[in-house]
């Protein structure tokens, strides 16, 4: 009871601060726990550019930008209570960078209003607006990421992959099992043989799925990993000497913390991505002499110009300018959440815009629209290089396959329609 | 002084036996249930719906269920989160499925689905003991989440194999769902705890209860004296089972919304409810209540202060809390290794004699 009455205290505390003009971008991260090393460097990128955004340019269209962390440990029981924590903050979007959070949000946020933005995760049939109007994920899906892969194994095989043996080793949990019908399709498009081995949370253990490899020598992996299981599968990868080439993983396992702890023999592992690598591009500058030097950064600091760290200033820059077009629509610099939506769903990226922000060519150019808001789902392949420790990109940024996955999205979002009784929407 | 019983005649035997003979702790149980049925439903918000209240009125169900196959029949089980997660499972596919027959039913039935489960995975307790049990339900626990992960029909073959509920209603107001208001949770879960609560003690009580408790005690000398422990250890387990599964079905249906069965009810969901059982006090109804406040909402209250009062970043505080709520389970199990239940009742005889010492 005690505990009761200074929770109650507390809260009415915090509850009676006195709201000041702001905008409120709440992060929903993990710095502790299996996944951590995946949540800091997002966590810390997206943190970091509206740092820079408030010392630079004093804020989005003059008012500040405040980032409103809560760890929620990858669980969805804590993200539950981070969501509702900090909505009634003045909460514009939710990032929750986890797809099991997602889709407990995915009800929750389309009742509150409160738009939510899963860049490359979540639930992949949200791109379809009609159904899912407060969810978006563009610039890329998981069923784009799949297709891209294919693709990059079509590429090396001069177009013809009939009869090869590919295995997809994932994570057993909804995120690990989104890419399984997409590629079960192309499997059927393209002929080859698809099997799938299943890791279980949070992945250290690895030995049997990697003896089956061995056993069954699959001419091509694929995999959708997260957290600690990405480090342990390329081991074990190295450990059964299977060719780093014909190795790919997933926009979330292909960042440093992936390949350094296998060292050497990691060079040649690939894996997907949506965005540039690297830290070439003018925003770092600004970031450097803005952020760092000014003592402002987020976290210990030493994640700038990883991969996941710029995954997480790619989101935040995608939520500004969100920002920026929802203040141009509604006049108002303080908006909200509502306005928050349009903006998202009317963004369009270009690259003379990217150039302006310093980040050339960081991203896809792409228009959102009401009926897509997946975006182009378009990709490109990067490659880790040990030596160098680094990762460079060894394709262009290309198409997914759209004829199979656009079929797949609107049949898995009209049954979620059918499920949850929504009228999809007009939008013309 | 305000606390004592001088004064309190008794004149019947079923004055003597009631659950609150104390007048004293009588009127703050009705006060305490007035103010659970009657106040809170109208001050309650989102926040203290689901960030508080609703998952603690959760765990004490499961605490409840927990205790009363461990504190007081002695069977030790590591397989709480499984039997959730059949709860769970088993409403949803009634939910799907029977779209049309209430909520309500749906859960007390899945509570029924979850004893039988529970009763077959008991039948070991009769031949091995102590860790070795906990072994067995370990393994019901792997078992349980490895079939719900495996075997598509459980979860309507969704692509994900994420369970989502649907939105119900009890008597025309929303309970699960996306629209619910946090009232309406709040009340469906206190139903359940109320009615919960009350079975457990008066099931306890009587002969159920009794012979439970001399399974615990000693089992040779409770079988010499004529209890059948067949009958008495499987029915720990399926009474436990029932309020397990009730606790897993709400949690599902009307607290998370949507579930991944590794992930909502894994291991660790086991040794949290175990926790809660032996932190609250192993045997006793009211240690349940107090175990699952202490579990769930002290978190909470941490993350609050350390976050929200001092400023600290989140990672930092993360981790205190850990170190903060991992010291004072190991304070507790050696000041007081029989829980809070103890701790309350070692303050009631205080009061009792209080202002005299003697």
């Amino acid at each position: 009871m005690k505990l009761k009455l200074a929770t109650l205290a507390l809260s009415a505390l915090m509850a009676a601060a006195p709201a000041m003009a702001e905008l409120v971008y709440p992060s929903l991260s993990y710095r502790t726990g299996p996944y951590a090393a995946g949540g800091i460097p997002f966590a810390d990128g997206y943190a970091d550019y509206f740092t820079l955004l408030n010392e630079r340019d004093g804020g989005i269209g003059g008012v500040k930008a405040k980032v409103l962390e809560c760890e929620t440990g990858y669980s969805t029981e804590k993200g539950v209570e981070c969501y509702e924590s900090t909505k009634g903050e003045g909460a514009l979007v939710y990032q929750p960078l986890s797809t099991g959070i997602t889709y407990q949000l995915i009800p929750k946020v389309t009742a509150d209003g409160i738009p939510m933005h899963t860049m490359g995760y979540g639930r992949t049939s949200a791109a379809n607006g009609k159904v899912f109007s407060n969810v978006f994920n563009y610039p890329a899906n998981y069923w784009n990421g799949a297709s891209l892969a294919i693709n990059h194994l079509l590429d090396i095989n001069g177009g013809d992959i009939k009869g090869k043996k590919v295995a997809l080793v994932y994570h057993n949990s909804a995120y690990g099992k989104e890419p399984i019908r997409t590629l079960e399709e192309l499997a059927k498009k393209h002929g080859f043989e698809l099997s799938l081995l299943a890791v279980d949370h949070p992945g250290q253990e690895q030995k049997s799925q990697w003896l089956q490899i061995r056993r069954e020598k699959p001419d091509y992996v694929l995999m959708w990993g997260w957290g600690v299981m990405n480090q342990v599968a390329i081991q074990e990868a190295v450990n059964i000497r299977f060719p780093m080439e014909n190795f790919i993983g997933i926009w979330w396992s292909g960042s440093e913390n992936d390949v350094l702890p296998a060292g050497d023999a990691a060079n040649g592992y690939k894996a997907v991505t949506f965005h540039n690598v690297g830290n070439d591009f003018p925003v770092f500058d600004d970031i450097q002499k803005y952020v760092v030097d000014t003592g402002k950064a987020a976290g210990a600091g030493d994640q700038i110009g990883t991969v996941l760290y710029n995954r997480g200033l790619y989101a935040a820059m995608l939520a500004a300018e969100a920002t920026r077009k929802a203040q141009e629509l509604s006049g108002n610099a303080q908006i909200t959440a509502a306005d928050m939506r349009n903006g998202m769903e009317a963004l369009e990226i270009t690259e003379e815009r990217m150039t302006e922000l310093g980040m050339p060519g960081f991203g896809p150019s792409f228009k959102v629209s009401c009926a897509n808001h997946g975006g182009p789902g378009t990709g490109a392949i990067q490659q880790w290089d040990a030596a160098a420790k680094e990762w460079k990109l060894i394709s262009d940024f290309g198409p997914s396959d759209m004829e199979v996955i656009q079929p797949l999205i609107d049949e898995d979002s009209m049954a979620y329609a059918k499920e949850n009784n929504i009228t999809p929407r007009d939008c013309n | 002084m305000l606390y004592r019983e001088a004064g309190d005649f008794k004149t019947s035997y079923a004055e003597d036996n009631q659950t609150f003979p104390i007048k004293f702790d009588r009127y703050a149980y009705y006060l305490l249930l007035v103010a659970a049925f009657g106040v809170v439903p109208f001050f309650i918000n989102d926040y203290w719906a689901n960030a508080v209240l609703v998952p603690f009125l959760i765990y004490a169900i499961a605490t409840i269920g927990l205790n009363i196959l461990i504190g007081y029949c002695g069977q030790l089980s590591l397989g709480t989160g499984g039997f959730m997660a059949v709860g769970a499972f088993a409403s949803y596919k009634l939910m799907t499925a029977f779209p049309e027959v209430s909520i309500i039913v749906h859960i007390l039935l899945a509570g029924g689905i979850t004893a039988l489960v529970g009763m077959a995975f008991g039948l070991p307790s009769l031949r091995i003991k102590g860790f070795y049990l906990a072994v067995a339900t370990l393994a019901a626990q792997f078992f349980l989440v490895w079939l719900f992960n495996r075997v598509p029909w459980f979860y309507n073959y969704s692509a994900s194999g994420q369970i989502s509920a649907p939105e119900r209603s009890v008597f025309g107001i929303n309970v699960t769902g996306p629209n619910v208001d946090a009232w309406a949770q709040y009340m469906v879960c206190l139903v359940f705890v109320f009615a919960s609560a009350w079975l457990a003690r008066n099931l306890t009580r009587g002969t159920m209860g009794r012979s439970w408790m001399a399974i615990r005690d000693m089992d040779i000398a409770a079988e010499i004296i004529g209890v059948n422990p067949l009958k008495a250890k499987l029915t720990a387990f399926a009474v436990s089972s029932f309020f397990i599964g009730i606790a897993g079905a709400l949690l599902f249906t009307v607290y998370l919304g949507a579930a991944e069965v590794g992930e909502a009810f894994g291991i660790q969901k086991s040794f949290l409810v175990l926790f809660m059982v032996i932190i609250g006090g192993l045997g006793s109804i009211f240690g349940s209540f107090a175990g699952a406040a202490f579990m769930v909402l002290l978190p909470v209250l941490l993350k609050n202060v350390l976050v929200g009062g001092m400023n600290w970043p989140t990672d930092v505080a993360a981790h205190f809390q850990f170190v903060i709520v991992g010291a004072l389970i190991i304070a507790f199990l050696i000041l007081e290794p029989h829980g809070l239940a103890q701790l309350w009742r070692v303050a009631k005889e205080k009061l009792r004699l209080w202002p005299f010492p003697h």
